[in-house]
């Protein structure tokens, strides 16, 4: 009997009228907990129910406290009939497990019912008294800490990084059991509810138990996802990163971590001779290994078969090739540690995406691997072989793309599913990387960061030196010296899905860039229809990678970060997004320009068009250059001295596709003895595809976007922030539907949702969304669903008018030779964009005089009484792992949450977008109510995993499913923690007010 | 392609106050696409037609979703559903229950009954107001109404509470509650020229001074319904008229003091007699439901319409009403100072708010 929970019931509020005769409600309320139940009284005839009750004790196991959710239901009391359910709540009481999270739940949680939604508020207080357990075989893990944030959380320090766990649970899905046959969907919904909750607590429970044997203390990047399979079941399953986490107990030790505005570095023009300092230290005994040397040839393929996965097994230590020869000593020395580090792990993979400065040496690109597969019943539940054996074969071939990049590691690493009918395509990506070992093992970490700073490369560049051996590429690429130290080999093009490290150095803003595509195909049944997906899959990655290229040259950028595809099936159709945001590195060259060429040079009037369009292009280019600020120093091209003359641009996405027949197939996705600089028009596709790169219109004047934590060139945030969730369904009214039709139609959907983005936000300009983070579904047939959520961030603009008097980057370029200290933080802001350089714009300041003055014969004021003071705290969410102009105090645990809500008058609540802003509406409200009780103020890292929408207008029927999750954290503004007044001109005194303050 | 689906939900809720002013005043989702557009927001903001439609849409979705909780305020205060800064909140409730002049001009003491709301039609054509801001209006009259009408206390003080109005906005619905309760008749063509604020000046003096609460706050503290026993009592002033020797000697005492002072001394020293008349015979009158309703008729009629034909300047009413009320206290005869201060003193305020130069 490790555990006591303790509950108690306070009070109600606004409670719904459950008895028309009274217009009152004799309501009590059901305390449940693993299979004990406990009752309140009734107290009747009220709306405001004062309950008041004992202390409600449970006494149980430390496993069930890990798996089971507490369960209240506050019920209508009738002396006649049954008792009306008035609604449930569900509390998680995992924060309460462990020392450092919360100790208490207390506060005001909404009344939850599937059909009618929140119906009041309940006060709750909930307590947990543990005992030490000295079970050695205990099946619980309490005390292992969970982050959704993908990197070492804010005031904690990473003392060891462990790696990879993962673990998934199946179940029968509650809708589709014999007994709902019977049984209301209410009620069937409900059971959903709760097994969800249940199971990802188990599945919580397992992770946790993996870590312990690691001997670590936490999982961070905690990425928990429902596979809903339909008949063949609920699969649940989630990754993570452990790791054995140090709380910093002097806050103020590392008060850079905490600062929002992770900033950039100034471009030093640094001559140290040695970049690769980071091997000058080694910590670890060097171990004369043998490496089994590979042939060559095996590298060059773009992607490897199962079958040699198999033979590249962790063990065998191969699969670094000749590392040693061209790559300098330095290289293969730090490849041996790190081989020694990751050797034991079955999967070196990372759900980071932002580390500890110097734990990223080296980045080779983006590894990514798909599969479909057709589902079938599941039918032991307790063994999940086939799902887990799946996931492991996806891995595999992940492990051995990376192998191929000359990479030790993944990291920024994610999976993901699409499901149509008993189709299942399973993803997942990441980014190949060489680690800096010393992360990686116990006991080596004593005094990391004190030696930290001295490791890390001052210029910024190592990460984006390649990896791989030069001449054992394993794809033909085109390498140029760094543009920062001139002494190792780069890319000209880096694509990855993890953060920009806070080391690297940029010139200019980022910005979104999206690749957007759509295949029909046939409608099919089972292996046909598989066979048909997996066929189309190349093709799409293909035409996505293209696109993403074109559109990154476009902007006169050379690197993607934060890079996300996902591929979504659907009955007639395959869609493909791309998002990621580009930057400009100084250390990759600068990319050239787009050049198209027609196919009948003797046309006239042709070869008109085609100048006329290279023209706009070039226009493009170079406008977009002066939007995000990207002005590179001229380098003499002599200096840099390419080894590979040829002008070839060549694709750095490994990837393979293999369908559930375990074939596997190769894709090229270099453009083979094309120059790819080049775009050809032979053909009306081609030009739609030069049109529709020049359809995308950038964000209106103050606004910029990326997909990432961080926006480089932007570092002056204010704490006014808005996080929100946009959702369009569109439905395609053309029977019949051609790619053309369809690509263009899904363009315009982001396009137009983008738009309507802005023009809502308009009120926070300057500002910037960040995390953009697009979602496709394909709910039926010639129904497309996109689901967006992000973060909007007003910037100072004064401010960084005023940091812009140090001197200009061109000048510091020449004299940073001699102040080659890495800690030169110059904000990049130096360039005031002339379009919003004032702090208010001219057509803002009227719109404030037009509404003032009351229309004649009004009597409307604008004396408003002194606000009455609201009970309601303030709780603020984001998709990032900060907040800005605060810092985290204390982290009190996970939010992972999962609601249905359904609906039989789908046309009395306002029709589906009725329906659907009500509930979002309302699962905010319960996320920020959840946090507040844990004595929280804000939410980080916060995703909404899932959002099934499903309608049947005939029958004024809709149903929807939404699964959140983030971290409750509590922050502290910065104002208040420091003392000193910030720039006066930062509105830091008004925490959210301005959110909502539009004015048109 | 048509978006059959369209939301954005903030987790700070975004409100724009042009497009809450546009859904307050009724107007339908297209008729404020159109409006919007008129003011120029697409130059401004370079958005296009579509955006505008499902931003205002979007706006329309959350003001009705958040139109439940505008009814009873304190629940928007206290609700978790919709996170909205207090000054925010504020501003909506505020602007919730604003009203329109001529809307309220129309309603004011009529019974706030299912007969008046028939009535919104009409009352929505001759005012240009639509039909459903007419609703809203007299739905809020009606709730507040319901909600103070029995309750002790102070009026003002119950509706601030219990509706989080500003001040100035509390004390007209004060006036629109007492209005309603005593069914004073504003709208005959004679009391066109009146304004609603006129009304409410009369309305907050008349609660100061002549209702239970004006005189004892422990007796059954009520703001709403004249003080009885005063409406009796006020016959006892009929002995100033009706009483020869003192009507003249009254008359005497104001026009010396007013000699020289007033720039219709003539037309006044004329007249005298009708005023004093006019003004007591109100007074005592009062018992009557009915003679309560025409108040404002015969302050009008009987005082108003005489002196403006006189022309008398606003000045010279102040002097009058001055002279007239002082002046009976040193009319030995006359008893009843207190009763008589409690009367003259509102109606002096009201005369004085009422008589337009």
């Amino acid at each position: 009997m490790p555990g006591k929970l303790k509950v108690k019931i306070v009070a109600g509020r606004h409670l719904p009228v459950m008895d028309r005769a009274s217009d009152l409600t004799d309501a009590f309320v059901e305390v449940k907990f693993g299979n004990t139940t406990f009752k309140t009284d009734v107290y009747p005839k009220s709306l405001n129910p004062q309950w008041n009750s004992e202390w409600f004790k449970f006494e149980v196991d430390d496993e069930d406290l890990q798996d089971e959710p507490l369960q209240i239901t506050v019920l209508d009391h009738d002396t006649y009939s049954a008792n009306d359910a008035i609604g449930k709540v569900y509390i998680d009481i995992d924060p309460l497990l462990y020392s450092e999270a919360a100790t208490v739940i207390s506060g005001w949680f909404p009344i939850y019912d599937t059909i009618h939604g929140i119906r009041g508020e309940i006060n709750v207080v909930v307590k947990v008294d543990l005992f030490n357990d000295l079970n050695r075989f205990r099946q619980s893990s309490c005390g292992v800490k969970f982050f959704c944030t993908t990197s070492i959380p804010k005031c904690y320090r990473a003392v060891v990084i462990h790696g990879f766990v993962e673990e998934l649970v199946v179940n029968e899905d509650p809708e589709y059991q014999w007994i709902d046959r019977i049984r209301t969907p209410r009620a069937s919904n409900e059971a959903r509810q709760r097994l969800i909750s249940l199971m990802s607590g188990e599945l919580q429970r397992k992770i946790g138990l993996k870590v312990l044997e690691m001997r670590g203390n936490a999982v961070v990047g905690y990425l928990q996802c429902f596979d809903l399979e339909g008949e063949s079941g609920l699969v649940v399953r989630a990754i993570g990163t452990a790791c054995t986490l140090d709380k910093i107990s002097n806050t103020a030790f590392l008060p850079a971590c905490n600062s929002p505005s992770k900033e950039m570095k100034e471009i030093p023009f640094n001559e140290d001779p040695n970049p690769n300092t980071h091997s000058s230290g080694p910590s670890t005994p060097l171990k004369n290994q043998t490496y089994s040397f590979s042939p060559s040839k095996s590298y060059s393929r773009q992607s490897s078969s199962s079958d040699t996965d198999l033979s590249l097994t962790p063990k065998t230590g191969m699969g670094s090739g000749s590392a040693g020869k061209e790559g300098g000593p330095f290289k293969a020395l730090l490849r041996q540690q790190t081989q020694t580090a990751l050797e034991q792990r079955e999967f070196p993979f990372f759900t980071l995406t932002a580390f500890p400065p110097g734990f990223l040496v080296h980045v080779g690109g983006v590894v990514s691997a798909r599969s479909v597969k057709l589902l079938d019943r599941i039918h032991n539940p307790d063994e999940p072989e086939t799902r887990d054996a799946w996931w492991a074969e996806i891995r595999q071939e992940i492990k051995s793309h990376a192998k191929a990049l000359g990479c030790h590691a993944v990291v920024g690493y994610s999976e993901s599913t699409s499901i149509c009918e008993e189709v299942c395509i399973l993803s997942a990506s990441g980014t190949a990387a060489v680690l800096n070992p010393r992360f990686l093992q116990d006991g080596t970490m004593e005094g990391c960061l004190e030696q930290r700073t001295e490791e890390t490369s001052p210029l910024g560049c190592g990460f984006c030196h390649i990896p791989y051996d030069e001449l054992n590429m394993p794809f033909p690429a085109h390498l140029t010296y760094c543009y920062n130290c001139r002494k190792q080999k780069v890319p000209d093009v880096l694509f990855t899905t993890i953060d920009l490290p806070t080391e690297a150095m940029v010139i200019g803003k980022g910005c979104l860039i999206q690749a957007r595509l759509c295949r029909l195909k046939k409608k099919a049944q089972a292996e046909a229809n598989a066979t048909s997906i997996s066929n189309l899959l190349p093709f799409m990655e293909y035409e996505v990678h293209t696109q993403l290229m074109n559109k990154l040259k476009l902007k006169g950028m050379n690197a993607l970060f934060g890079l996300r595809i996902q591929i979504t099936v659907g009955e007639n159709m395959l869609m493909g997004l791309a998002s990621a945001t580009g930057v400009y590195l100084t250390a990759l060259p600068t990319p050239g320009g787009i050049q198209i060429a027609g196919k009948t040079p003797n046309d006239g009037t042709y070869e008109q068009h085609i100048s006329h369009m290279q023209k706009k292009i070039n226009d493009t280019i170079a406008k977009n250059k002066e939007l995000y600020d990207i002005n590179p120093p001229e380098i003499p091209e002599e200096i840099i001295g390419s080894p590979f003359p040829e002008p070839r641009q060549r694709s750095r996405l490994l990837r393979s596709q293999s369908e559930s027949s375990d074939e596997v197939m190769e894709l090229d996705l270099s453009h083979g003895k094309k120059d790819a600089f080049v775009l050809e028009i032979d053909d009306t596709d081609a030009m739609e595809d030069v049109h529709s790169l020049l359809t995308d219109v950038p964000p209106p004047p103050g606004f910029y976007s990326c997909n990432t934590e961080i926006m480089p060139g932007i570092n002056n945030w204010t704490s006014d922030i808005q996080m929100f969730t946009s959702v369009r369904v569109s439905r395609l009214s053309n029977i019949n539907l051609t790619n053309q039709t369809l690509n263009k139609n899904f363009n315009d959907l982001c396009e137009n949702l983008l738009k309507s983005l802005y023009f809502k936000l308009r009120s926070m300009i300057p500002c910037c969304l960040c995390h953009v983070n697009f979602t496709v579904a394909l709910p039926e047939d010639e129904v497309i669903q996109v689901t967006v959520t992000a973060v909007a961030i007003t910037f100072d603009k004064n401010q960084a008018l005023q940091t812009s008097k140090v001197p200009a980057a061109e000048k510091t370029l020449q004299r940073a030779s001699t102040d080659n200290e890495e800690q030169l933080q110059f904000p990049l802001e130096l360039c005031s964009d002339p379009l919003v350089s004032q702090p208010f714009s001219p057509a803002k300041a009227a719109s404030l005089d037009k509404a003032s003055p009351l229309a004649e014969g009004h009597l409307r004021h604008r004396s408003i009484p002194s606000c009455t003071n609201s009970s309601v705290s303030v709780v603020k969410m984001t998709p990032l792992s900060f907040i800005p102009r605060a810092k985290i105090t204390k982290y009190l645990g996970i939010i992972n949450m999962f609601f249905i809500r359904e609906t039989t008058s789908l046309r009395e609540e306002g029709g589906v977008s009725g329906f659907l802003h009500a509930f979002i509406a309302e699962v905010f409200a319960m996320v920020r109510a959840h946090v507040a009780a844990l004595g929280g103020n804000a939410v980080v890292s916060y995703i909404m995993k899932q959002c099934v929408f499903m309608e049947n207008p005939n029958k004024n029927q809709a149903q929807c499913l939404i699964n959140v999750s983030g971290d409750a954290v509590i922050v502290v503004r910065e104002s208040e923690l420091e003392m000193v007044p910030v720039q006066p001109s930062a509105p830091v005194s008004q925490p959210t007010s301005a959110g909502g303050d539009v004015t048109t | 392609m048509t978006n059959d689906l369209d939301i954005f939900v903030g987790n700070t809720t975004l409100i724009d106050e042009d497009v809450y002013r546009l859904w307050l005043d009724g107007f339908s989702v297209s008729d404020a696409v159109t409006l919007r557009l008129r003011s120029g927001i697409l130059e401004q903001t370079g958005a296009t037609v579509d955006v505008l439609q499902s931003d205002t849409m979007d706006h329309y979705r959350t003001f009705h979703m958040l139109e439940r909780l505008l009814h009873t305020p304190s629940k928007l205060i206290h609700q978790l559903h919709f996170q909205i800064p207090p000054s925010r909140q504020a501003m909506l409730i505020e602007r919730y229950y604003a009203f329109d002049e001529s809307f309220v001009r129309e309603v004011l003491g009529k019974k706030l009954s299912k007969g008046t709301k028939k009535d919104l039609d009409d009352i929505s054509t001759k005012t240009n107001i639509t039909l459903k801001s007419c609703r809203r209006q007299f739905d809020n009259f009606k709730r507040v109404f319901k909600v103070v009408e029995e309750m002790r206390g102070s009026l003002v003080e119950n509706i601030q509470q219990h509706f989080l109005l500003s001040d100035r906005l509390a004390r007209y619905y004060a006036a629109i509650v007492f209005f309603a309760n005593s069914r004073f008749e504003t709208g005959k063509k004679k009391l066109q020229f009146l304004t609603f604020e006129d009304f409410a000046y009369c309305a907050e003096q008349m609660i100061e001074n002549w209702t239970l609460g004006a005189v004892d706050s422990n007796v059954d503290d009520m703001d709403v319904d004249l003080d009885k026993e005063f409406l009796q009592e006020l016959k006892e002033l009929k002995v100033l008229i009706a009483d020869k020797d003192l009507l003249d000697v009254h008359k005497s005492l104001v026009c010396t003091s007013l000699r020289g002072k007033i720039s219709v001394y003539n037309e006044m020293e004329a007249n005298f007699k009708n005023l004093s008349r006019a003004l007591v015979n109100i007074a005592s009158k009062l018992t009557h439901n009915k003679d309560v309703r025409d108040f404002f008729i015969d302050l009008v009629e009987k005082f108003i319409e005489p002196c403006k034909s006189d022309k008398w300047t606003l000045n010279d009413v102040r002097l009058f009403l001055t002279q007239y009320m002082t002046s009976a206290h040193t009319v030995d005869a006359f008893r009843h100072q207190a009763l008589w201060d409690r009367y003259m003193n509102t109606i002096k305020s009201c005369l004085l708010k009422m008589y337009h130069d």
